[in-house]
């Protein structure tokens, strides 16, 4: 069996630098994809802002727009950066995924490329185009970075996809000798995987920008001001989350498909077979299950729609096969749709507000539910993540090459990975500082803007409403 | 045929880095010496105006360099990137604190944390460039084996690697000054302009010097790409020396009209010279060439299909760019205090009445339990 075969040959391959080189990966791609969620979505909730002040006329969206835009250079700089890192670590931390597969999975990350040129190019445009472009022009401007931002994400999620799902080429004697590359693209992962994400990443936007207002509201800024920033974050972000849940069933019914072994990582499924429960919680170590909430035949329901849908177990290939520490892929994917959930309640519940008494729900648990929404979904989406990429272990092209056999052979990585948590914490420390830093230079300004001797006198209302927040 | 078209590609994408990034690099380089606070006030501040709005879009061509490059060529990549893993490190070390340091220096308001991240960004764009500069000078001198399974430091610590290292240094800051110099020209700043043409005299100079050591160089280190460099090579060698003449004698004469041109042109040529001399080689010393990379025909021609894709968005967009920007259409600010309250209206507060909001003002929450107002 060509898949016994592979193991072992990555057990005699193994370098011993696989363990830092996948910590390091994992370091720089959780920190990078954060930043990768506000690049992709944070210019459509910057437009959103922008159209609201130009169609109805509101200084304060509009005053958001122009504040959110400049916060959104400072985070695609850094994004940037950090991506530039991931690039490289291909080469230096993988290169016998890149000397083996380079030539198939090369070809998203050249459209990816494509779109990063739009997207660094208009970006340009928009962020420094405020003062000379007229106002629709400069709506208009920022279309393309919305756009290049949700198709760069596809291309960077189709060679994810590619690696759980690899397809669209033969391999003959270890070479490639040709490859389809819109099947390499739009291959069978792609489906689920990329609406997926890009769905995360609008969501974690979307409430780590509500999340900021509610924090300022609960602090007792109740103006117009912190309202809107909150509802432009918000509303998109609880709209798109019942969309989520439905798409990230949807792959984990794939996934219990196309990659068994995963799944029943996920689902903590031992053996394979029918009426397998559904576990919530739990940790799974010497073949027990401790402190997880047991529901009978909840899985198998899920799986497949019917209580006596047989489910495969990580029995069904041998030890080596397996991924590491079930425990984490479990709790992480428990913890994932928790949280989908939990988002979702806070939405349904500024929802019923809104449609019975057209009003946000007063309640403060509410808005420190939404302070802490935008951490719930970038720790969700994290922990997607982890399932993801820990659940298709030992593999790093699902079935073909394992991790071990990408590993560079390079001793030292231990040494590269402690630099990199050193420049990593800086860089978000420095990040964090440096928004805080316009947050406050902001309520300065506004105050200065407030007093300026022969300007038009502020409005009453808008008074309070300009003071203060990010 | 058609490796050899997308290496073509290859080297026109990696010209365009230098040209464009290289550039953002060397002011980098002309930051860090410009002197003291105040001194270094006037050519710091045009540095940053003329980086701020393109450096983004100029460094995403090395993404593109690197994706081409493993696509098309994947074993030589993965040759490159164990065998010189420590400069690459080096150079991406010197990208990240650079990108970020020029993020941050930006926002930062007070002056300690601006010179702090001003000269982490000038700094690390000595970097970055002589760093990748060992490691081309490490591909050219035949220092990277086919199979290569450890890191080597010999392999860019050669002469050859370290007077490429530099030559990428003095060619960032001389195109850099170059550019500069039209800069103020453009402006009308005849004090920047003086500044930057006597820097950009010295960077030609000692650039031009750089280079004929590297190919002095060469002649012991790889005579193969030396002779072909003088030999086959020698139209596009001859073009770059006498483009930096050019420039040198257009800076003393007649002033900086049409001076980015002859600039431009003559890294191309040095980079294409280097193309030319090398190919069909792609890691000299190794049995690696062009056609013999066993890439998959179907992966060559969609990196054709790709990049005139990209030539046609990519083209108009960048146009476009330059084109606000050559207007000074494209200037940062601070919001607040610097930015009009709708796009375009270059500062003063919008006199249209805002219309009331969706959310009245009664239905903002009260809370239950009513808390003091704390006010900021």
């Amino acid at each position: 069996m060509r898949f016994d075969a592979a193991v072992v040959v990555a057990a005699a391959h193994a370098s011993g630098e696989v363990v830092p080189a996948r910590a390091q990966m994992a370091g720089t791609l959780g920190f990078h994809i954060i930043l990768a969620c506000l690049g992709i979505a944070l210019p459509s909730i910057v437009l959103l802002a922008e159209f609201i002040g130009l169609r109805r006329h509101d200084e304060i969206a509009m005053r958001l727009a122009r504040r959110w835009s400049q916060a959104m250079g400072v985070l695609i700089a850094v994004g940037a950066v950090t991506g530039t890192v991931l690039s490289f670590e291909m080469g230096l931390l993988w290169p016998e995924l890149m000397r083996q597969y380079g030539a198939v999975l090369g070809f998203p990350f050249g459209v990816e490329g494509l779109f990063f040129f739009l997207e660094a190019i208009f970006t340009a445009i928009y962020l420094y185009g405020w003062r000379r472009l007229p106002g629709w022009a400069h709506f208009w401007s920022g279309m393309p970075i919305a756009l290049s931002g949700i198709l760069g994400a596809m291309s960077v999620i189709a060679v994810n996809s590619w690696m759980n799902q690899p397809g669209g080429f033969t391999e003959q004697g270890g070479r490639i000798t040709s490859v389809n590359v819109w099947q390499v693209y739009f291959n069978h992962a792609a489906i689920y995987e990329m609406p997926h994400m890009i769905l995360a990443a609008y969501m974690v936007t979307g409430f780590t920008v509500a999340g900021v207002y509610a924090a300022g509201i609960l602090r007792g800024r109740r103006d117009r001001y912190h309202h809107t920033g909150f509802a432009l974050g918000f509303v998109p972000a609880a709209v798109l989350t019942p969309f989520q849940i439905f798409v990230g069933d949807t792959a984990a019914r794939a996934i219990a498909h196309d990659q068994p072994v995963k799944f029943a990582a996920m689902e903590y499924v031992a053996r394979t077979s029918r009426n397998v429960p559904e576990w919530l919680g739990g940790i799974y170590a010497n073949g027990r299950i401790y402190a997880g909430l047991k529901i009978p035949s909840m899985d198998s329901l899920l799986a497949g729609f019917g209580p006596g849908t047989q489910v495969t177990g990580w029995d069904s290939v041998p030890a080596a096969g397996r991924p590491p520490v079930a425990w984490l892929i479990h709790l992480c994917f428990d913890g994932m749709v928790g949280l989908g959930f939990l988002l979702l309640a806070a939405g349904l519940w500024a929802a019923w507000e809104w449609w019975r008494r057209r009003r946000l729900p007063p309640h403060r648990l509410f808005w420190a539910a939404g302070t802490v929404s935008g951490l719930a979904a970038i720790v969700a989406m994290e922990c997607g993540w982890v399932v993801t990429e820990v659940g298709r272990q030992p593999w790093v092209v699902y079935r073909l090459q394992t991790t071990a056999a990408a590993a560079t052979t390079n001793g030292g990585v231990i040494t590269s990975l402690s630099m990199v948590i050193a420049v990593y914490a800086m860089l978000g420390a420095a990040t964090l500082l440096t928004l805080r830093m316009l947050a406050r230079r902001w309520r300065r300004g506004d105050a200065r803007e407030a007093a300026v001797p022969y300007g038009p006198p502020p409005v009453p209302q808008d008074q309070t409403a300009v003071r203060g927040g990010p | 045929m058609a490796a050899a078209a997308v290496a073509g590609i290859l080297l026109a994408s990696v010209t365009l880095y230098a040209l464009l990034g290289g550039a953002d690099f060397g002011g980098g380089l002309w930051d860090l010496l410009a002197g003291g606070d105040r001194r270094g006030r006037a050519p710091r501040a045009m540095i940053e105006e003329s980086i701020t709005p393109v450096w983004e879009a100029n460094h995403v061509w090395l993404i593109f360099d690197l994706v081409i490059f493993w696509t098309a060529f994947p074993h030589a990549f993965a040759a490159v990137m164990t065998t010189a893993a420590l400069p690459l490190w080096l150079a991406v070390a010197g990208i990240v604190l650079r990108g970020a340091g020029f993020a941050f220096r930006k926002e930062a308001s007070r002056l300690p944390q601006q010179r702090a991240a001003g000269a982490t960004f000038a700094f690390s764009s000595l970097l970055t460039p002589f760093f990748m500069g060992t490691v081309v000078g490490a591909i050219a001198s035949g220092q990277i084996p086919a199979n290569a399974g450890h890191a080597s430091l010999p392999a860019w610590t050669s002469a050859t690697s370290l007077l490429t290292g530099l030559l990428f240094v003095g060619t960032c800051s001389y195109i850099a000054a170059v550019y500069l110099v039209g800069e103020a020209a453009h402006r009308g700043d005849r004090s920047l302009q003086h500044y930057f043409t006597r820097r950009a005299q010295a960077a030609a100079l000692v650039t031009g010097a750089l280079s004929l050591a590297t190919i002095a160089e060469l002649h012991t280190s790889n005579p193969a790409l030396f002779s072909h460099l003088t030999g086959r090579a020698l139209p596009l060698v001859t073009i770059a020396g006498l483009c930096g003449l050019a420039v040198l004698g257009l800076l003393t004469a007649s002033g900086p009209r049409g001076i980015r041109v002859p600039a431009a042109l003559g890294v191309a040529a040095v980079i294409w010279g280097w193309g030319v001399a090398q190919y069909p080689e792609l890691l000299p010393g190794t049995t690696m060439t062009l056609t013999s990379t066993g890439t998959p025909h179907a992966t060559l021609v969609a990196i054709i299909w790709l990049s005139a894709a990209g030539a046609l968005i990519v083209g108009p967009s960048y146009a476009l760019l330059f084109a606000l920007q050559g207007r000074q259409v494209l200037q940062a600010g601070d919001e607040g205090t610097d930015f009009p309250a709708r796009p375009g209206s270059r500062g003063g507060r919008d006199r249209r009445t805002s219309r009331l909001p969706r959310i009245a003002r009664d239905d903002l929450p009260q809370w239950r339990r009513p808390r003091k107002h704390t006010a900021d």
